[in-house]
């Protein structure tokens, strides 16, 4: 699905925020990127829907080398969802899901259908819903919506950068686990930025843990907790969570 | 009274054409210095120098060009006019959150559709809000149009300085001050139909 090739990011201030970073994405997959702040992992994300150019190398979303495609082409061909929501407040719930659908050229009648598919798929009433503004509603609700957002156009690729972390706790664990049941149920194929490691071990499967613009280690949770590649990646996770981790699997 | 009637139309008109001329430069020229900062500086300068020009000596001054009547006051109520639209056009666009231009990029929004959708919509508040200012600042000056042969209130209020006359006086600064209220509340409302209703 998606292929990164030696990809490397150098910013203007010679700071290198990704090092020669070598991946492959399957199709349906959950890739989760997680470090600590600066490890490059948002830049490596946003370099798939061409927000950020590498500076060297190539990435894949299937066959197609994505320097090679007009960006806002690629854009509108791959859900993105941004931790700040970003919905916008001049514009009805509607509106906002319907927007690249708008864009594409879509007509109403479609657009409409797809709204009220859409909100019923996270149980939002689309008569209740559909015409309020983002202001109106909850944190969580907002979230949802934004991704919705994504998935208007039912891109087989979703971007999420850390889309849960301005939540609060019991909101963030809610949306969490309907995210996870409406992915296997959609068959996306997600990379997803956290850098929290509950929400990894969560709903990854396969972690990308990354320091200082480089892979560290790449495995399943169960691999990362249970043969963590060095001193770091343990450290990371954290021996309690490694403790907690291993105890609900042998239940 | 038929006459005052006449002339807070007269005053009326001159304002707005102002206003109206200035907003067809000030708010392309707003976006222009948005998109390209680097020219900024420059334009916001010169709109404000030219706001510091004392109203009577900019009448004098375009008065040399355009010759006597309306035409220069019209002039110099476009040139009062940039700076507050352009100053307000380009702080508002400036103000929109970048993670929602992002969220546009992200989604495959063209520079275009950024500026349609979302950047001008949600500078419109700050954007109105110059041109009230605009507005109100234009009814103003166009009083003292009539010392270089413009017409409007001014000619009533001048009159009856002339003459000491406190009735003309109280005929011409009365409905121009009420002119200055009215436009001020009638933009208000129209800024509330203008303003996509999930911003307030």
């Amino acid at each position: 699905m998606v292929i990164f090739d030696r990809v490397s990011k150098q910013y203007e201030d010679g700071h290198e925020a990704v090092k020669e970073f070598s991946l492959e994405v399957k199709d349906g997959e959950f890739l989760v990127m997680i470090g600590p702040s600066g490890c490059g992992k948002t830049t490596t994300l946003k370099m798939v829907n061409r927000l950020i150019e590498p500076t060297s190398g190539t990435i894949y979303i299937g066959q197609k080398d994505i320097t090679k495609e007009d960006p806002v082409k690629l854009r509108r061909e791959i859900g993105y969802v941004i931790q700040d929501i970003g919905l916008f407040p001049n514009m009805a719930i509607e509106q906002n899901i319907d927007i690249v659908p708008r864009l594409l050229g879509w007509s109403k009648e479609k657009r409409k259908q797809r709204v009220d598919e859409l909100l019923s798929l996270v149980e939002m009433d689309p008569e209740v819903y559909a015409k309020r503004y983002p202001s109106e509603l909850s944190g969580g609700q907002q979230q949802r919506i934004g991704v919705l957002r994504a998935l208007a156009v039912e891109p087989p690729l979703i971007l999420m950068d850390e889309p849960f972390g301005a939540l609060d706790p019991i909101t963030r664990d809610n949306l969490q686990e309907e995210f996870k049941v409406l992915q296997k149920k959609l068959n996306k194929t997600i990379i997803f930025v956290t850098h929290d490691m509950d929400e990894a071990l969560k709903l990854a499967d396969r972690i990308v843990l990354m320091k200082d613009g480089e892979i560290v280690q790449v495995g399943s949770p169960d691999e990362l907790v249970n043969s963590p590649a060095d001193e770091f990646v343990s450290t990371f996770i954290g021996s309690s969570r490694m403790e907690n981790y291993k105890r609900s699997e042998t239940r | 009274m038929e006459r005052v009637f006449l002339l807070t139309v007269e005053h009326l008109q001159l304002s707005l054409m102002g206003v109206l001329i200035a907003l067809l430069v000030a708010i392309p020229l707003g976006i222009f210095i948005y998109r390209y900062k680097g020219f900024a500086g420059v334009v916001l300068s010169l709109t404000d120098v030219i706001q510091t020009i004392p109203s009577l000596a900019m009448l004098a001054l375009l008065m040399l060009v355009f010759g006597l009547g309306n035409t220069t006051v019209i002039a110099a109520l476009v040139l009062y006019s940039l700076l507050p639209i352009v100053r307000n056009t380009y702080t508002g666009l400036n103000n929109v959150s970048p993670s929602l231009i992002e969220a546009g990029r992200g989604m495959g929004m063209t520079r275009f559709q950024r500026l349609r959708y979302v950047e001008l919509p949600l500078a419109l508040p700050v954007i109105m809000a110059g041109i009230r200012v605009a507005t109100v600042t234009a009814i103003g000056i166009a009083t003292i149009g009539v010392l270089i042969g413009g017409g409007g209130l001014g000619v009533l209020i001048w009159r009856g300085i002339q003459n000491t006359d406190t009735q003309m006086i109280l005929m011409g600064s009365i409905p121009a001050a009420l002119l200055a209220i009215l436009a001020d509340f009638l933009l208000g409302k129209i800024e509330k139909r203008l303003i996509p209703k999930g911003m307030n």
